[in-house]
């Protein structure tokens, strides 16, 4: 037996020394499709029970759209389930040249290069354009898979402090005597929801020679005026030379993300990229839903619009409320409680008074930022919307957290 | 204080520390276990180092246990026989 008893108490001790620490992740289970509104049976054999949705990247609330399911199924019927085979064996279909192409116009790049997840279009590309000569420089609130992806790759590694400017300046001064120099940066950063200073960092980029690539998971399709990404709200479509981004957010929400930008870059990714060439095709059915998605994406901006119109609504009720918001633009927002503990009561109550919501908490967050995460979508009605606060303002009286500052707050939990 | 603990000392509180942190970091205080430094923003110190000092510091040696404080990090820069490079343009914020 290779999996002895010891072996086997080793990791009860570790999966029992996680859940002393809190930090078990435990997943509930959805028995509807996505939506504003979903059927959730938790914790197991529960009764099921309908809760508003405030935790999802379902954006645009295309996850579920009759168009979106129906062009996947058209994919399915024409193109078949699987390819059985990587993209450059015999994995390759006309849709996915289609979506590429449509990708880059969308994104204003000049290529594109399909990965079956942002995850791994991040953990690809820094590998396969720059090498030990050169140095990567990244704020430090990155997303955990560009992390992955800068240990993989060889060049020297470097970090400025989140979206400090000067900072940044600082390292690219630091580092004027590499090869090449790449700037990387979400678009709008996960958990606080604010944006990239595009325009300071393309500006600094073009002062110190380096590169720019920026992850807008969190803002494809919805973040400026028509909803191209980070890169249109700051005004630099086309100046910015790598753009890594998901179809598992905004875009449906299946699977599947991408790497886009210069030409060459994006052959090299072609060539080199380990998750692209040794990972199978992304399948069909979610390739030809994509296409429809950019397709209802680009035929009008109403639902960006709503998000928006949503985003300005719940932020104003909860400030109203008293809770303390941080402060942002997106539709990310974060309601801040500091302490890990608050954070996850709040969620188990919020929860109990039908709202879906996840606390947030080291080492996800910096020590001491714990928060709840809320998050909109274009699919969310004003009823959804005056539901929740109603929710959050009764489990936030319960826990006499409003009005109450920073502070207030920790002072409110106790050391 | 030697001039290589205040160094380090000084270059940790400037690029660890954001503007109206009021922690106060002392030789012995916990870096990493403090939350004040995280495995990823490690690298930048790293770097300093080795540049400051003209050193390498191997995979092996840049352990978090080791960069924990910057009595432990002086205390690394001592083992490797690093040696006092001139100030490095870039590395100190302009006023």
């Amino acid at each position: 037996m290779t999996f002895s008893d010891v072996l086997r108490q080793r990791y009860r001790d570790e999966l029992q020394a996680l859940a002393e620490a809190g930090l078990l992740k435990q997943e509930r289970t959805i028995c509807s499709a996505q939506g504003a509104e979903i059927v959730v049976e938790f914790p197991e054999g529960a009764p099921h029970k309908h809760v508003v949705n405030l935790c999802s990247n379902n954006y645009l609330g295309l996850s579920s759209h009759p168009d979106v399911i129906d062009a996947a199924q058209q994919g399915l019927l024409n193109r078949g389930y699987g390819l059985s085979s990587v993209r450059f064996i015999c994995g390759t279909q006309d849709l996915h040249h289609d979506l590429e192409r449509r990708l880059t116009i969308f994104l204003g790049t000049e290529d594109s290069l399909l990965f079956p997840s942002c995850m791994d279009a991040n953990a690809g590309v820094f590998e396969a354009v720059m090498g030990e000569a050169d140095v990567l420089i990244a704020d430090r609130l990155v997303h955990a898979s560009i992390v992955d992806g800068m240990r993989l790759c060889k060049a020297q590694q470097d970090t400025y402090k989140h979206s400090d400017m000067a900072h940044l300046e600082e390292k690219l001064q630091f580092h004027q005597d590499k090869r090449a120099r790449l700037i990387i940066t979400d678009g709008v950063f996960s958990m606080d929801g604010d944006l990239a200073r595009l325009d300071r960092i393309v500006e600094l980029a073009q002062r110190y020679d380096a590169m720019v690539c920026v992850d807008d998971s969190h803002a494809t399709g919805f973040i400026g005026r028509t909803g191209r990404g980070t890169h249109e709200h700051c005004g630099v479509l086309g100046r910015v030379d790598l753009i890594t981004t998901t179809l598992g957010k905004a875009l449906g929400g299946a699977s599947g993300g991408c790497v886009s930008g210069r030409r060459e870059l994006v052959e090299m990714c072609r060539q080199r990229a380990r998750p692209y060439l040794f990972s199978n095709s992304v399948p069909p059915m979610i390739v030809a839903a994509a296409l429809e998605v950019l397709k209802l994406v680009q035929a009008g901006t109403e639902r960006r619009d709503k998000l928006e119109v949503n985003t300005r609504y719940w932020r104003r009720l909860l400030r109203e409320a008293g809770f303390d918001v941080k402060p942002g633009e997106s539709p990310i927002v974060p309601v801040m409680l500091y302490d890990a503990r608050l954070a996850q009561l709040m969620a188990r109550d919020l929860y109990d008074e039908g709202v879906y919501v996840v606390g947030f908490f080291f080492p996800v967050v910096p020590k001491g930022q714990a928060r709840i995460r809320t998050q909109l979508s274009a699919a969310h009605e004003r009823h959804h919307l005056d539901a929740a606060i109603e929710a959050f303002v009764k489990v936030g009286r319960k826990h006499a957290v409003l009005g109450k500052s920073r502070q207030e707050l920790l002072e409110l939990v106790g050391p | 204080m030697d001039e290589l603990r205040q160094v380090i000392l000084d270059y940790v509180t400037r690029e660890y520390l954001e503007e109206g942190d009021d922690r106060v970091v002392g030789v012995d205080t916990p870096l990493i276990s403090s939350g004040i430094v995280d495995s990823f923003s490690m690298v930048s110190l790293k770097l300093f180092l080795e540049r400051r000092y003209s050193l390498r510091i191997p995979d092996a040696d840049a352990s978090t246990e080791a960069f924990d404080s910057v009595e432990r990090i002086a205390a690394l820069v001592e083992r490797l026989g690093g040696v006092p490079q001139p100030a490095i343009a870039g590395a100190r914020r302009q006023p």
